[in-house]
């Protein structure tokens, strides 16, 4: 009834190009963004902030990335830990070396780090395919954790082999460090996904995004109308380089404000990886609810038994919290195996028929 | 279809559920101290008797004294697996409960200190990273907020590489000397390197670094290396599960179980018990007893476990990490009593323990009065030194029981103090603090 598309007409091709042509569609995304904006940094407490939206944000910028590769030009990561861990230390390397320079500036240098080595890291590509091209990636996770770990010229030779994000202002405003305050940190970090987000949605609509989806169906074909498989998959790699190696400098300088290689561990490539599974392969929206549920959803069953007033050992809880959380996976997969993209989908087609489904 | 609806109400509930912000109501005349412990993952073999001790000793100060000074201890265990991210959203969960919020944590992780350590000065909570966590936050003219008394791991790497002096006959004894560091990959286990590295230059012994990678449950190719290498001695920095695998397979190299020295992490129970009668011989540094015959494991016995010593024994009463735990927890007390002393006995803020924790001054007729005679060294912090440097003693595993097989043996502070003001001096550079002043 309220979510209805007859009535509206199209009169105009930017109207049919948009990304959301209807426009319920769009007063829903103007909501959450004002919501986003504007109502959870003036309500939220700090605990909610820090432990629970930024990292959302910043394992959604690395969802968007992965599910880039992943979902949309076919190709299997699992260097996604490793290509973040670049974006952090390369941030931490050059904002130490040129203290003057904006911080946001320096993210977006990282992150073309990122997709250098991206790059270097997606050359199996071109040969291999599949199960064995994760395996290939693998070792980038593996090696680019070994290196950051073992040259002491990424941190700055310090004994313990932590970086740690020094005081940067943008506009005046302190934005990492531990002066900053969560709300900032917060609000930069959501400018950052929202941009990303905007433009990968956008990406993945026109000629680049097109030639991804048709390596990734099926790469003879492609090739034979026209697709170079060799500069649409480095190309593919880059660009998801760019973006988790982006997440890895907003780990680092927005959420925990000092890092060691162990925190870009290969279980955090797993775990950007089940995002982009749960979420749906080959939709950005699929990114940001998966990123929801494998963040969210742990913090919510840590205090559910608090919420609920019961008294528990906290072995006992942490334990009933995999194990629930584990059943929860199990269980939208089967239910829904195209993830909750898909979900989402079939409520807004049962909306249009609402109240009086056929 | 039906399932599918029960999934999106599902979601629906999950995601109105997750506004949820945890509130709780505590009594207004309460100290709450929070607690980071891990019970579960690849760390509990040490992380259980360490948030054992914790919990028993904040409960026999409450049973026994009805709290510090007539203030209640509130604690509220929080599950971080050792893992930085979860410690992170543990402390800010924590960190404003009860009536004043944390007076001060400790985080039992190097990693998590390293996270909270910028933090501190902001949120005003104090650490107590009781040694461990960076060791240049000795510096108190930098590092404000933080404490790692009664030693750190420089000093004690020096005060092993004494103790193998000692053993050999002299510190020129130590020419040409192999020695192997077996560490724990991350920042907590290359903590003690540069100390390493400074005195192997000063008394011209060999040393190797060897990494374990996190967890530590695969370290074939390590053993082999030192088999290769045929070190003299060998100085282990490890941690949970890590530490019963090396020892399992420095036993099965036929490695002199006697010429392998643990750190104070890597010498309690639960890591020489799996490796059974092999692991005799096996010695470790500490700086507190060992054992459940002191004092204040009767009053334990007596006030938290009402005499029932099966199941203080059940929550590893006596243990060294359990023991570790309640030279942590009494520290901690004892900072927030000296806070008391000086702001009246109420709840304490974060503020007023850092006083505490500056100007604590644990003598040994204290100690006496604690039950804790001869169990831990007296401890006196100040304004420039949070560490105090403070003397360590080897202990050795006879394949029942740990035993003290060495004096006090005093760390190289004309060494560690140089090393650990300049780094705190670049650290300050670094993120453009402005030491203060302590004269």
């Amino acid at each position: 009834m309220l979510y209805r598309e007859s009535g509206q007409f199209k009169t105009s091709y930017e109207a049919d190009q948009a990304i959301l042509p209807i426009p319920q569609d769009r007063w829903f995304l103007m909501a959450v963004l004002l919501i986003a904006y504007l109502v959870i940094p003036a309500v939220s407490s700090e605990y909610m902030l820090q432990a629970v939206l930024i990292p959302f944000l910043v394992f959604a910028m690395a969802a968007i990335g992965l599910n880039l590769l992943l979902g949309y030009a076919g190709q299997l990561s699992l260097g996604t830990g490793g290509f973040m861990a670049v974006g952090a230390y390369m941030t931490y390397k050059m904002t130490t070396a040129w203290p003057d320079m904006d911080i946001i500036v320096v993210f977006l240098l990282s992150g073309l780090c990122a997709a250098g080595v991206g790059i270097i890291f997606g050359i199996p590509s071109l040969r291999i395919k599949g199960f064995y091209l994760a395996v290939a990636t693998l070792a980038a996770q593996f090696f680019l954790s070994w290196m950051f770990n073992k040259v002491e010229w990424f941190y700055n030779y310090n004994p313990s082999g932590t970086i740690t994000a020094p005081p940067r202002t943008v506009f005046g405003h302190v934005v990492t460090g531990p002066e900053a305050t969560a709300e900032t940190r917060y609000m930069v970090a959501l400018i950052l996904v929202t941009v990303f987000a905007l433009i990968a949605k956008n990406l993945v609509r026109g000629r680049v995004g097109r030639s991804w989806m048709a390596i990734r169906d099926m790469d003879i074909a492609a090739e034979i109308i026209g697709f170079k498989p060799y500069q649409t998959k480095l190309l593919a790699f880059a660009i998801s380089s760019f973006y988790c190696g982006i997440a890895g400098a907003m780990t680092l300088f927005l959420w925990l404000g000092s890092v060691e290689t162990e925190a870009f561990a290969i279980n955090i490539s797993f775990q950007v990886l089940f995002m982009v599974i749960i979420g749906g392969l080959g939709s950005i929206l699929g990114s940001f609810l998966g990123a929801a549920f494998i963040t969210l959803v742990p913090v919510l069953l840590t205090n559910a038994p608090q919420l609920a007033g019961l008294q528990m050992a906290t072995d006992l809880q942490k334990h009933l919290e995999v194990m629930i959380f584990g059943g929860l996976i199990i269980f939208f997969l089967i239910v829904e195996p195209h993830g909750f993209a898909r979900l989402w989908q079939i409520t807004k087609e049962k909306l249009r028929r609402w109240p009086f489904p056929y | 279809m039906n399932i599918k609806k029960l999934a999106v109400a599902g979601l629906g509930a999950v995601a109105a559920l997750s506004g949820l912000v945890p509130t709780e109501a505590l009594a207004q005349n309460e100290q709450f101290i929070p607690m980071l412990v891990y019970r579960t993952g690849p760390y509990a073999p040490s992380g259980i008797p360490v948030a054992n001790g914790f919990r028993d000793y904040y409960t026999l100060v409450n049973n026994r004294d009805g709290g510090i000074n007539g203030v209640k201890i509130a604690f509220e265990e929080c599950e971080t697996q050792y893992n930085t991210k979860l410690g992170v959203e543990c402390y800010e969960k924590l960190k404003n409960s009860g009536p004043t919020g944390a007076s001060l944590v400790n985080p039992y992780s190097t990693g998590i200190t390293y996270q909270l350590i910028p933090k501190a000065s902001v949120d005003k909570v104090p650490i107590l990273s009781m040694g461990y966590g960076q060791t240049a936050a000795a510096d108190g003219r930098v590092f404000e907020w933080v404490f790692n008394f009664p030693t750190t791991y420089w000093s004690q790497a020096s005060a092993f590489v004494r103790y193998v002096a000692q053993q050999e006959g002299g510190l020129d004894k130590l020419k040409g000397k192999k020695i192997a560091h077996v560490h724990h990959n991350s920042a907590y286990g290359k903590e003690a390197n540069p100390t390493l590295e400074a005195l192997s230059k000063k008394y011209g012994f060999k040393l190797t670094l060897l990494a374990v990678d996190h967890p530590g449950q695969e370290q074939k190719a390590t053993w082999l290396q030192v088999r290769r290498l045929r070190p003299d001695w060998i100085f282990m920095s490890g941690w949970g599960v890590m530490n019963q695998v090396a020892i399992k397979e420095a036993a099965a190299i036929q490695f002199k179980m006697d010429h392998f020295v643990g750190n104070w992490w890597s010498g309690s129970d639960a890591d020489v018990v799996p490796a059974a009668s092999a692991a005799a011989g096996y010695k470790s540094a500490t700086f507190h007893g060992a054992g459940d015959q002191y004092q204040i494991h009767k009053e334990i016995i007596k006030y938290v476990y009402n005499g029932n010593y099966a199941k203080a024994k059940e929550n590893n009463l006596g243990e060294v990490l359990y023991n570790r735990g309640l030279v942590n927890a009494m520290f901690g007390v004892e900072a927030i009593r000296t806070a008391m002393s000086k702001y009246g006995n109420k709840p304490m803020t974060g503020e007023q323990v850092r006083w505490g924790l500056e100007n604590l001054n644990v003598t040994d007729a204290r100690l006496a009065e604690l039950g804790m005679k001869g169990f831990t060294r007296p401890v006196q912090v100040s304004c420039a030194d949070h560490e105090t440097g403070g003397p360590i003693i080897i202990q050795q595993w006879n394949g029942k029981e740990w035993n003290m097989v060495s004096d006090w043996i005093p760390t190289m502070r004309d060494v560690v103090r140089p090393m650990i003001e300049r780094t705190a001096a670049e650290y300050a550079k670094e993120n453009n603090i402005q030491p203060r002043s302590c004269t």
